[in-house]
């Protein structure tokens, strides 16, 4: 077990090592001009000469290893990045004046806290349709459950999002548009959560709708299997009662595959939704690391981009090791 | 399930569902034949009939079926149909009733000192909204802002968007066959080497990345033309083959272990021969299912890409472009019309491809159940 993870973790790094060497050349491709551009207006006012500028310019550039765009220049930069982020530095985001691990843990937690809510919220409603619909399959019931979470399988998250912003905040007026506060002041204190709450309605239904299907055949599927395994036939001959066979047997072995399948929820839990957000204008990770990307902000988007790479891997070998330790059958090997 | 074989079913056509699924054999074959050859009283059915059966009894694969087709008749003869189609399918004709009324001068009248004057006043320009026609006879689903028939433009943008899905996921599905069988049969470090590759790129977060090449290539002057979405989707392509190749891979690892293999080896077959008539016929059906399945997300993400105005220039149709609109506020809350359409059409594209490509699942696998 141990010598397996120990493998994993090498293969781990091996893997993110070739992710940030493809990011950092994608990300070096992109325009630079936005850090001069930002540069100039931040010290239009300062009374320097353009040429001081400039040379103070390519000073920054040359700073963070931007400075040479050829392909050595690139080489340089990235192990200068490397070099940086292994001391736990992912450098400084130039659009929001901050280092990327701050701009990161600042707006992660929205995110995070929207993406965990719903997470509990499709776990309450999936599994218990999934366990009902397999143990009536064919069923009436099991038939409109499956068509209803295949319809919300296919939603693109932006039309339902336009869709509820539409219905539910313009015509009905009974949410807002969008935000986390309503007001220039927001309220204080038992308010302010009320308020902040009502905001999260619309964004966590559309993730909650868009999600839900996809938990819910999985555990139909599951639970399927299981009910044609040989000792739920025991359990049955032995007397027990229906109910005791699904909640007792059945249940508890479908929770087994769903333990290692949420372990792959992993990155999107962090790293953010982010055209949800998008729509609904939740200052999240998912946003920021969006307008970062567009505006051309290397270290952010490098930042984010390897976070969710980092959160992707742990997320596999979690699930790889989680499998091992709820069935004791599964060997971990190779 | 082997070419070759064929299985007799002798089951009577009208069986009840319950049973179903993939029953063969049954008949009782000692039966005094009188003469007649087994052939006439049984059906011989091909893998790929059983299959095809399998698949038109499910409802939910046939409604999706249906779907697809619709959805493909809408797109590529509905703009024939259409009196407003016209140059090849990116530019359509303005309605030009709606523009005259926004841009002919006006006359004011007015009266000074008891004498009546007329004037042009020349200065009134169409304003934003002028063109935004609602719903009427020529125009069903109205026009937008430019003056575009809408019904037409989800057309025409329906021809682009199953296009794409449908080429990317060709193009990913023969990368992926290709790199998944030189790992599956070479083994060793052929297959070391493409599956760390595998493991890097599914790493790689694909909308951020998107994102990244949208800026580099409006950068590179790409961004007024449509090739800039063509590029974009040859990158998908280029990171979205490792689920194929994936899928691939451990079919052929299974598969090369098993005995018509050995059978392959022992009568000197040629490694080509092996690895085209003996294993890849084996991965087709998984193949079939993955691609269909694969065709839903490809929109998906043009879709994506259009609505985050990152795709293709926003005055060339796709379906992505159109629910774009959606994101201005004022075309979302009053002109529902420009947008909801497109976001139909993706989600029953969507569906129809998760139907049918679950229904080719249990039709091809049915010891699986559904």
């Amino acid at each position: 077990m141990v010598k397996y993870i120990i493998k994993r973790l090498l293969l781990a790094i091996l893997i993110l090592f070739g992710v940030s060497v493809i990011l950092y050349v994608l990300l070096r491709f992109m325009p630079s001009s936005y850090i001069e551009d930002q540069y100039l207006i931040s010290h239009a006012q300062g009374g320097a000469s353009p040429e001081e500028m400039r040379e103070d310019l390519y000073l920054i550039l040359a700073n963070y290893g931007l400075e040479d765009d050829s392909f050595m220049g690139i080489v340089r930069g990235y192990f200068m990045w490397l070099g940086k982020f292994l001391q736990g530095d992912m450098g400084e985001s130039f659009k929001y004046g901050k280092s990327v691990q701050a701009v990161i843990s600042q707006y992660m937690w929205l995110s995070f806290g929207i993406s965990f809510a719903a997470l509990i919220l499709e776990m309450i409603i999936a599994i218990p349709l999934g366990i009902k619909s397999a143990v009536n399959q064919y069923s009436k019931f099991d038939y409109v459950t499956t068509v209803l979470c295949m319809v919300g399988i296919a939603f693109p998250s932006f039309f339902l999002g336009n869709l509820f912003i539409k219905w539910f905040a313009v015509d009905l007026g009974w949410f807002e548009t969008g935000g986390i506060t309503s007001g220039v002041t927001p309220d204080q204190g038992f308010a302010y959560v009320l308020d902040f709450l009502w905001h999260l309605v619309l964004p966590m239904s559309v993730m909650v709708i868009l999600s839900i299907g996809g938990l819910m055949r999985y555990t139909r599927t599951n639970t399927l299997e299981v009910l044609n395994a040989d000792y739920i036939r025991t359990a049955r001959a032995k007397g027990l009662s229906e109910g005791k066979v699904i909640y007792k047997h059945v249940f508890r072995n479908t929770m087994i595959p769903l333990v290692t399948q949420l372990s792959f929820t992993l990155p999107s839990l962090f790293g953010g939704a982010m055209i949800t957000e998008q729509i609904f204008a939740l200052p999240g990770i998912g946003q920021i690391a969006y307008n970062g990307l567009l505006a051309g902000d290397i270290f952010l988007a490098m930042g984010y981009n390897m976070f969710l790479a980092v959160l992707t891997v742990i997320g596999v070998l979690f699930a790889d090791i989680m499998y091992a330790v709820v069935d004791p059958r599964v060997k971990l090997g190779g | 399930m082997e070419e070759t074989e064929k299985k007799v079913q002798a089951m009577p056509e009208s069986q009840n569902a319950g049973n179903a699924e993939g029953q063969t054999g049954g008949g009782n074959f000692n039966d005094n034949l009188h003469g007649e050859s087994l052939s006439d009283r049984t059906k011989v059915l091909s893998p790929w009939m059983t299959v095809m059966k399998r698949f038109f009894r499910s409802r939910l694969s046939v409604v999706g079926l249906v779907t697809i087709i619709l959805l493909f008749m809408f797109s590529f003869i509905g703009p024939l149909l259409s009196p407003w189609a016209a140059n090849n399918g990116t530019v359509i004709d303005y309605n030009p009733e709606l523009i005259v009324d926004g841009v002919l001068p006006q006359t004011i009248y007015y009266t000074v000192g008891g004498k009546e004057y007329a004037a042009m006043d020349l200065t009134i320009t169409a304003p934003d909204f002028v063109r935004l026609g609602g719903i009427s006879w020529s125009h069903w689903m109205g026009t937008d802002a430019n003056g575009y028939d809408v019904l037409t433009r989800l057309m025409l943008g329906g021809r682009v968007s199953l296009t794409i899905g449908f080429v990317v996921v060709i193009l990913e599905t023969i990368i992926g066959v290709v790199l998944g069988g030189l790992a599956g049969y070479f083994g060793k470090w052929v297959d070391n080497l493409i599956m760390r590759i595998v493991d890097i790129l599914s790493c790689i977060p694909t909308l951020p990345v998107m994102l990244i090449l949208s800026v580099i290539f409006t950068e590179a002057g790409l961004g007024g033309s449509i090739s800039k979405l063509y590029y974009m989707m040859i990158f998908l392509c280029a990171i979205g083959w490792v689920g194929t190749a994936r899928l691939v891979r451990g079919q052929i690892l299974s598969l090369r272990e098993q005995e018509f293999m050995l059978a392959a080896k022992a009568s000197g077959l040629s490694t080509t021969s092996k690895i085209f008539k003996h294993l890849m016929p084996n991965v087709v059906p998984q193949l079939i299912v993955s691609m269909t399945l694969g065709l839903g997300s490809v929109i998906l993400m043009e879709a994506t890409l259009g609505f985050l105005s990152l795709g293709a220039p926003l005055d060339t149709a796709t379906w992505g472009n159109l629910i774009n609109l959606a994101s201005t506020a004022e075309y979302r809350e009053y002109y529902p019309n420009l947008w909801i359409g497109a976001g139909i059409c993706i989600t029953l594209a969507i569906l129809a491809f998760n139907f049918v490509g679950d229904g080719l699942r249990d039709a091809f696998d049915p010891k699986m159940k559904r």
